[in-house]
Formats: C-alpha cells, structure tokens, sequence
C-alpha cells in the first residue's frame, strides 16, 4: 500500500468512500431504558431501519453511488483550488518578521512609547484592549454573554411547561437527572483527596492572573478561564449538591449582571469624558503597583468573575441542564 | 465640549447593552416593557442624529481620549441615522405584531430570554450602522450572528434546530473569510480604522505595489458578507430559518439581519475601498451575475412552494438578489436604488409574514395553500395587509415596489454593458412574482368562503380580539403607501446621506 | 503566479494550508461534531497567522520591563489583542454548536445533517 504513488491513493480513497457509507454515525442497537418523545422503541427502530434501506442502501439507491463519487471529486478540487489561492496571495504578502512593514507603522509605535504614560499598564497589550481600543473589548465580553443565554434557551429544563408546546421535544428534569447518575462521583477517594489540594490551589492562580493582568500577561479572560477549570474539578470531585451551596442559579445571574453592567457603565463614564475633553478624574497610579492602570484593574476583575461564571455554566448546563 | 447630539450613537450602544444585562434578571413581562421603551428610545436618538446631521453634516465620535489612527471611532451622517431611525422602526411593529405568538410559543421561563437577544440584536444593528473601524465591526457582527441563532432556536421544535445549525454552519464560513480579509488587510496597510485605510488603499493602487494579495482580500471580505446575507447560491439556510421561527422572529431576521450585512458592505465600498476604484472591477461583475441568477432561482423556487411561509421565504433570496443587483451596477444611482430597495423590503416582508401568521390562525394554524382559501374574510385585517404586500412585491404604482423596480431601471439605463441583461431579469422577475403572488392573493380572496364554515378551528377572528395586531397592520400598509407616494425627500435625504458617507 | 515572499513567509502558508482544511471541514463533511472541528482547525489557524503578523525579527514580547520604553525594543502589540478577541469568539460558536448538536441528537440519535433533514420531512413537522 505504501509503495503505491499518491496519486493511486487518492484515486482508491474516492472509489472505496463511494461503495460504504458511515454507519458509525448512527447508533447500532437501543437502550432498554430510553425513551424517544413521540414513538415508542419498536417504532424508532423499524424507522431507523427504513430510512437506512431507503436512503443510504446501494442496491434501492444507485444514484446515491455516483452522488458520491462526485461530491467526494468535488470536495477534493475545492480544497485544492482554495488552498492554492490562499498560498499565492500569502506569496505577495510582506515579509514576516520584516522591520518595515506596512503594520509597524505610527500606531504601534505610540502605543509602546506612551502606552506607560497614558494608560498607566506596563502589559501593553492589556493598555490597548481595554484601554486603546475597549469598545472592542466590550463588544466581546457581549458575546461570551448572548452565547450562554443561546446554550441556556436550548439545554435548561425548567420546572413548569406551558400546555400547547410540543414537549416530545423537551425531557423532563426526572429523566435528565437520571442520565446524570453516571457522571456523579459516587465518592471517589482519589479525586477527592486530589481537589482538596488543587482546587484551593488554581483559584489563588486565576485570582493571581486576573490582578496582574496590567503588569504581566494574562487579564480578565485567561484568569477568568482558570478559575472556571477549577470549578469545574471541584463540581466533578463532590457532586452538584456541595457545589451548589456556595453557587446556585443566583449567584450565577447575579455575577453576570453586576460584572456586565459595570463594565458597560464604567467604559460609557470614560467614552464620554474622553470624547467630550472633559478629566475623568481616575488616576493612573505608580506604574508597576498592582492599584495602578486607571480603570483596567477593576474591568479585569469583573471580566474575571463573568468568564468564570459562564465557564462553569456551560458546564452544568451541558451535563444536566440545570444547576 | 461637544454638542449633546453627537453622544447619542454612544448612548444608544450602551442603552440596549445595559438593558440586555438587566433583562436577565427581570421576568418575561418586566423584560417585554424594557424591550419596547429601548427600541423606542434608539429610534428617537436616532431620528435626532439625522436632523442634527442634514443641519451640520457629519460627525466623528472618538470612543476613548485619544483619536484616530489609535483609538476607536464612531461616525454619525444623514445616513446612518435614518437607518438606525429605519431599523428601530420596524423591529418595533415587528415585535408588537408578533406578541401574542410570543406567550404561546415560548416557555414562559425563557420568555425574557427572547428579550435579551433582541435587545442584543438591535445593539448590533446600530453598531455596525455607525461603526467606522473594522475590527468592531467583526465583532458587532459575531453577535449578530449568534443572536440571529437564538432567535431561530427560540421555538425548540425539530425543524428550527435543524435550521438553525444550518443558519449557523454557513454564517460562521461567512464570519471567518470575514476575519482573514480584515486580518490581510491590516497586513497590507497597517491599519483598523477605515478612513485610514482608504488612504492606504489609494496609495496602493496608484503605485501598484501588493496587488494581487489587494485584489484577493477584497473579494475575501466581499465573500463572507454575500454569504452571510444569503446571496446565491448561499442561501440554503434561508427557507428553513424563516419558515418555522415564530413570527417576529422571522419578520426581524428577514428584514433587518441581512440587510446590516448589506449595509456593513456598503460601508466597506465607500469608506474602505473608495468607490472610485472598485466600480469597473471584476468583482462587481461577478456579484451581478449571482444576483441575476439569485433572482430567477428565488422567484422559481416560490412558484413551486405548498406552503405559505416558505413561499415568502423563498421571495426573500429574489428581493436580496435586487439589492446586490442595485449595488453591482456600480454606480451612484444603483446605490441608491439598492437602499431604497433595503427601506422597501423590510418594510414589505415583515408585513408579509405579520399578515400571513394572521392568515393561518384563522385556518386551523395549517400553511398550506387548500386550507387558507378565503381566509382573507375570516380575518379581514390580516387579508388586506398581505394583498398589500403582495401589490408591493410585484411592483404595481402606489407602493414602494414599484419606486424601487423604477429606480434600478433608472440606474441601468445609464450602465451600457449592463443594461440588457438587467432589463431582462427584471422583466422575468416581475412576471414571476405575478404569478405566485397574485395566485395566493386570488385564493385567500376566493368567493368560495362557504367550503371552510364550520369545520374545526376555521373561525372568524373579530378585530377586537387582535387590537395590537390590526394597529401594527394598518400602519405597516402606511408606511408602504407612503414610500410609495412621497418617495422623493426619502431619494433625496438617500442622495445626500450617500455624498456624507465617504 | 507566486510572489517573491513565498520562501521567506512560510509559517504564514503553512497557516493558511490549515485555514483551507478547517474551512472545507466546515462545509463539507458530513458528520457535525467533524465539522465543529473544522471550526476550531479555522479559528486556530487565523490566529497563528496574526501572531506572525506582530512578531518582528530580533524583539520581545510587549511587556515593559526595567524601565524601557524604546520603540525599537518590542513587536507590534495590536495583532496579540486581535487574537485574543478571536478566541473569545471561538469558544462562544463551539459552546453554542455543540449545544445544538445535542439537542439534535437526543431526538434523532444521529450526527449526519443530511439524515435528519430527511426523516423532518418524512415526518412533516
């Protein structure tokens, strides 16, 4: 097989995808225990069975053969193709690493002499993300949000349900709790011995990055991210009743709502003095003390705490829809 | 110290951001009044900007202390403002004609959900009307997009999750050719905000230097955001998305979520590009013949549809084809045409599909063409608002449609080489809408109204029982006559937004 | 065709052969949480291609230490900020693709789009 050109590979690879199918994408046998909203098991299966025949059989369906066959040939040109544009126009580009490129150019280069002096940050990158440029900043820390509201419309399971909604599509808490059994840690010694040590441990590294986030890197988000993981080791060690004694729904919503109000109020204060020429009275501080940088230091902070938050709920909504 | 005015852009950024964050805690009827007074305050923020701007002309908002190149920068004209005043406007009835459908179709828990993303959406529509820096706008259009998902995925039945997967595969191919033009763009010359970059452009152009990688990230750019707005052939997703969303969701996704692409690109055209230099180019030859075949694709795949929803869907690919048709002739009088045909389509598509909800209601909730026949007698308001729609689409005098069809006729006349392959598209396209819209109209019309009375759910909807919706209709059919009728201080407030917006 | 730079800028080809990968992923397999992935090889790639961007022969990262502030002692800090937008983003679509994912499979019990659409129209809902 080896010893074959490329070439011949290729040409075997497209005529052997084109006499089987995935059959690992669907699954092979049923569970006992589970349930499928609308029809009960025999139906599902005999569906499942007919679909397979109708559609994806090579003896019912020629036409799916030579489809593809063609779609395979196609999907190989257009990677082709693409990947040869994309190379000639990287060809022409500047050089990489070159002095005089067209990016380094004044922008950089005020942003690095006076990046001390206007915004007070020694990490100059975190001087122009939420410095520079925070309206960037800003509008990002909104996507983190809108895409936890989208996971929490599509995995939480409330308690009430209106009638005329076709529930065949929504599971009961009953049963997604019943799911969620396997994942519970049924006490396990060794990751629990293991948490007591660590998590403490991460935390104090994620509240170390956020607050140092204006003088080495890190910020907001990374910090916010490890704090999270941390979360996330202590809710797989001791289960989501212990958890949820010191993080519940409301403490969830709550974190969010200040860490985003603030951020958005405080950047509109300093928006509107900047464009207006008026002082906005936050002082810079000494340069290199952690209470130094202006207003970064408390927008580190609240960034912090939002991404945590949703790290963690991302997590519990994906395994149990619910906290 | 500046004028108050030229705050406002900043203020109503910030407004619907706030907003968003407190509707998480509220409850659903709590966050529905917050949702109103927001869309009603942009609108009038936004209608203040444009007078300040037609009296001063237009402003630069430095977002932060320090100007461009090295800070953030808002811009505020004629333009921006009557699009931010426009798309408020329509959000708003759009919103109130769907109400009802909102308390039955969501789960009472995740109703101030549908707020949040809302609230979410419009921030992002403004931002990326008054927006002058690219990387902002990559952004404020990520959150579009994942706003546009949670509004398909609201209704949680099969066929809007399959949608919305494919709404979302095909946006973000859109979003990340989107980030490598703007990342290869920075390469080439250095900088983020537009103004500078259109000098950088211009002094490429004229020495010659790093023209291929130019040519190819343009078309990058140009690319992501045709796919995003379902240009053909990308507009697979389109059916599907607006078909089965709840109703405001699917008049707010067709009117205004593709149309802040198009605007974005417009933008990018003039302030970016320069206008000069892309409008004899290949690339607008090319986007003319994907909205030639776009138009004839959309309109024969209506003709074909059972089923009411997605026969207005699928009149959406046609009409979005218009606009690029209007943009690709390259030249002032298409562009114009182009946002004339923006204002025209909201405001007719949202009416289409407010009245065809009201259409179904009175017909078992069942979309197929059989069962609404006579349905414009069992709910009158609802039969009147879309025989208006429908006059608009296929263009007859009195409504907006027909001021847009002249408009592109105008702007064709003057384009030699374009001017026989447009003349003929637009006669194909105007005979197909003929068809398949008049046939429905026809058949809701239909004297046979006897066949239905008295079968299970075919009642008769009194306009008391629907006050809010009756009002919306009404004045959505005003707000069509009236771009029909006085059509020419919009053209001109269009003309010169146009000569302030590079 | 190819330009002068296509030897000295290979780490920016290399990152745009990867591009090209995820993005044909992304639209043409079959399998969603393959093409999910593709997503992420995307996202990743553009992300090398601005870290090359800022990088500038001979210089440090843009943290100001002892006391230095020549221009000519650091790379150009605008694409680092860039890239940290763009995972923000990335993450935000992969969560809210793969709750997608989920939900479509616990109804229909398979990973393939086209089958699905299949069987929604079998079932005419």
């Amino acid at each position: 097989m080896n010893n074959d050109s490329l070439f011949k590979r290729l040409l075997s690879w497209i005529r052997e995808s084109s006499e089987s199918f995935d059959e690992d994408m669907t699954i092979q046998d049923v569970d006992e225990n589970e349930s499928f909203g609308v029809v009960d098991k025999q139906e599902h299966i005999e569906n499942l069975e007919m679909v397979r025949r109708k559609v994806y059989s090579e003896k019912e369906n020629k036409s799916m053969r030579r489809m593809e066959a063609i779609y395979r040939w196609f999907a190989v040109l257009f990677a082709c193709f693409f990947t040869f544009v994309l190379i000639v126009t990287v060809s022409h580009m500047p050089k990489t690493g070159d002095l005089n490129n067209p990016a380094n150019n004044e922008v950089a280069e005020r942003y690095i002499k006076e990046g001390l002096k206007e915004t007070g940050a020694t990490n100059i990158v975190a001087g122009m993300i939420l410095d520079y440029r925070a309206f960037d900043t800003l509008g990002e820390s909104h996507v983190l949000f809108v895409a936890a509201i989208v996971v929490t419309i599509l995995l939480r399971l409330d308690k009430k349900e209106k009638d005329g909604i076709n529930t065949s599509i929504i599971e009961t808490i009953g049963e997604a709790e019943k799911d969620d059994k396997i994942f519970e840690p049924k006490n396990d010694t060794i990751l629990q011995k293991v948490s007591l040590i660590f998590v403490p441990i991460i935390i104090i590294f994620g509240i170390y990055v956020i607050l140092n986030g204006h003088l080495s890197p890190g910020g907001g988000f990374s910090g916010g991210a490890i704090i999270g993981a941390a979360l996330i080791m202590y809710l797989n060690a001791f289960g989501f009743e212990k958890t949820g004694k010191f993080f519940n729904e409301k403490v969830y919503k709550t974190v969010c709502f200040s860490g985003l109000a603030f951020y958005a109020l405080a950047k509109c204060y300093a928006f509107f003095c900047g464009a207006n020429h008026l002082d906005s009275h936050i002082s810079k501080g000494i340069a290199g003390h952690i209470l130094s940088a202006g207003l970064i230091l408390p927008l580190d902070i609240a960034v912090g705490c939002v991404v945590a938050c949703t790290m963690y709920g991302f997590y519990a909504m994906f395994r149990k829809g619910g906290f | 110290m500046r004028d108050f005015v030229q705050n406002f852009p900043l203020f109503s950024i910030v407004g619907c951001l706030l907003s968003s964050s407190t509707s998480s805690l509220l409850k659903g009827r709590a966050a529905k009044w917050v949702n109103t007074i927001l869309i009603m305050c942009v609108g009038a923020m936004s209608l203040c900007v444009m007078i300040y701007c037609l009296k001063n002309g237009p402003f630069v908002y430095i977002m932060g202390h320090v100007p461009a190149p090295w800070g953030n920068e808002v811009r505020g004209g004629v333009l921006e403002g009557g699009m931010g005043l426009f798309f408020s406007s329509i959000m708003l009835l759009s919103m109130m004609g769907g109400r009802k459908k909102i308390l039955e179709e969501i789960e009472d828990t995740k109703q101030n959900l549908y707020y949040i993303l809302v609230n979410l959406m419009l921030c992002s529509l403004i931002a990326l009307v008054y927006t002058n820096d690219l990387f902002t706008a990559y952004v404020f259009v990520e959150i579009n997009t994942i706003s546009a998902c949670g509004l398909i995925a609201i209704r949680q039945i099969g066929r809007t999750i399959e949608a919305a997967v494919r709404y979302m595969i095909m946006s973000l191919l859109g979003s990340g050719l989107f980030l490598v033009g703007v990342c290869m763009l920075y390469d080439l010359t250095g900088h983020l905000l537009m103004s500078n970059i259109k000098e950088s452009v211009a002094l490429l152009s004229a020495s010659g230097e790093f023209r291929e990688p130019l040519l190819i990230t343009i078309a990058f750019i140009t690319m992501g955001l045709a796919i995003k707005s379902a240009l053909f052939p990308f507009h697979a997703w389109l059916p599907d998305a607006y078909g089965y969303s709840t109703i405001s969701s699917a008049a707010i996704l067709s009117s205004l979520v593709s149309k802040g692409y198009i605007f974005l690109l417009i933008k990018i055209i003039y302030r970016v590009i320069g206008f000069d230099i892309v409008h004899d180019s290949l690339l607008l030859n090319v986007v003319f013949g994907f909205s030639a075949l776009g138009i004839i694709f959309g309109s024969v795949s209506a003709m074909k549809e059972d089923d009411i929803r997605r026969m207005v869907s699928y009149s959406s690919v046609a009409q979005i084809g218009y606009i690029y048709l209007g943009i690709s002739l390259g030249t002032k009088e298409g562009m114009v045409a182009a946002v004339f045909q923006i204002l025209a389509h909201a405001a007719t598509k949202s009416m289409l599909f407010i009245s065809a909800i009201g259409l179904t209601d009175a017909s078992n909730t069942s979309r197929k063409f059989t069962d609404l026949t006579g349905s414009a007698y069992r709910n009158k308001i609802a039969g009147m608002g879309f025989a208006a729609g429908a006059l608009s689409m296929v263009g007859i005098p009195l409504f907006s449609g027909f001021i847009s069809k002249l408009l592109f006729m105008r702007a064709a006349v003057n384009n030699y080489g374009k001017m026989m392959p447009t003349m003929i598209v637009l006669a194909i396209s105007t005979i197909l809408n003929a068809i398949y819209f008049m046939k429905t109209v026809v058949r809701i019309y239909s004297p046979e109204r006897n066949l239905y009375e008295g079968r299970e759910g075919f009642v008769k909807i009194h306009t008391k029982d629907q006050v809010f919706y009756t009002i919306t209709v009404i004045i959505f059919i005003a707000l069509n006559v009236a771009l029909g009728l006085c059509s020419d201080p919009i053209l001109d407030l269009i003309s010169k937004g146009l000569d302030m917006f590079a | 065709m190819f330009g002068e730079n296509l030897l000295n800028n290979y780490a920016e080809a290399v990152s745009m052969i990867i591009f090209a990968i995820g993005f044909t992923n992304l639209l043409l397999h079959k399998n969603l949480i393959k093409k999910i992935i593709g997503l992420n090889i995307m996202d990743t790639a553009v992300y090398l291609f601005l870290a090359l961007k800022g990088y500038i022969k001979g210089r440090t990262a843009p943290i100001i230490s002892n006391g230095v502030i020549e221009a000519d002692k650091y790379i150009n800090p605008i694409p680092s900020g860039l890239v940290l937008t763009g995972i923000v983003v990335s993450v935000s679509v992969t969560a809210l693709m793969l709750a997608l994912t989920i939900r479509l499979y616990k109804r229909y019990h398979t990973l393939d789009l086209d089958e699905i659409s299949f069987r929604l129209r079998k079932e005419g809902r």
